[in-house]
């Protein structure tokens, strides 16, 4: 069992890249599967030194709920955003940072919001604290920073807690 | 009935091709470097997606096969633009930003860019 955990240590990640692989070389043949399983055996254990935790999700099932919402927030805030962009001069637009605390400790968590933010248009995030308790967040035009911090913790971490903790 | 899924189709090339020239306005438009980075986030999220799902609109009804190779350009894309988007506003942070013209973050005592940390006297 400690063999197989040290062969193969993240199997979410060798399940991954294995679709990826299949996926990518789009030939539903034996011979992909096989290579595929092969990278997915080979990358996580070459990378094992710099991701030594396992990762450990609660409840994976939401993280489709948690795709859709993203989505959907996306095509909002880009209309939104090109509106800025377009109609609004620039003496009016009011860019803010905002610090936004974090009650999620996993890093991969904090990487997926992260990632969340930065693709919702509207919203960066720039930097994270020194000791990963907070995010730095750059907005577009935000005259109520709090309100940004605020709906970020609600929407996007909530849902992340629920997944990941 | 082919119709229809060329007027879709169209529709989605019009939609990406609409967000990307904003994001691109925006680029030249805006007044300071962080809103900037602002723009190329919008065009890789609606700009891109609208030519992938044309794409896939296009594989299913013109020429009838599944692709799935714009699912993993949208997965690729989604893994690799907030890592640009961080590089350079840790770029910003370095060059323009000090302690004190950014927000304190909740608990801890700086941001991880503005943060020293000493080097350990070698134990001998």
């Amino acid at each position: 069992m400690k063999l197989l955990r040290r062969l193969v240590p993240h199997p979410i990640l060798t399940l991954l890249l294995t679709i990826a692989w299949v996926l990518l070389t789009s030939t539903w043949t034996l011979n992909s599967l096989v290579f595929g399983f092969l990278l997915g055996i080979g990358i996580p254990f070459l990378t094992q030194p710099y991701w030594p935790n396992q990762m450990r999700m609660k409840k994976p099932l939401k993280i489709a709920a948690y795709i859709l919402l993203v989505l959907y927030d996306i095509i909002v805030a880009n209309v939104v955003v090109a509106r800025i962009v377009v109609f609004k001069p620039n003496s009016k637009r009011s860019p803010a940072w905002v610090a936004v605390p974090l009650d999620l400790r996993t890093p991969e968590a904090i990487t997926v919001l992260a990632g969340t933010i930065t693709m919702t248009p509207g919203t960066v995030s720039a930097d994270v604290s020194a000791e990963g308790h907070a995010l730095l967040v750059h907005c577009l035009d935000a005259s109520d920073p709090d309100a940004v911090r605020d709906s970020i913790k609600q929407r996007y971490e909530r849902r992340l807690m629920e997944i990941f903790e | 009935m082919n119709m229809i899924f060329e007027y879709l189709i169209a529709g989605f090339l019009i939609m990406s091709g609409v967000f990307g020239f904003v994001g691109s306005f925006g680029l030249l438009k805006l007044n300071d470097p962080m809103s900037r980075l602002h723009a190329p986030t919008k065009a890789t999220t609606l700009g891109v997606g609208g030519v992938l799902l044309a794409s896939m609109v296009h594989g299913l009804t013109v020429e009838g096969s599944v692709s799935l190779h714009e699912l993993m350009i949208t997965l690729f894309l989604f893994l690799t633009a907030p890592v640009t988007a961080l590089f350079i506003a840790k770029v910003h942070l370095h060059r323009h930003e000090t302690k004190d013209s950014l927000p304190t973050p909740a608990d801890d005592s700086s941001w991880a860019t503005h943060t020293v940390i000493e080097p350990q006297p070698q134990q001998d």
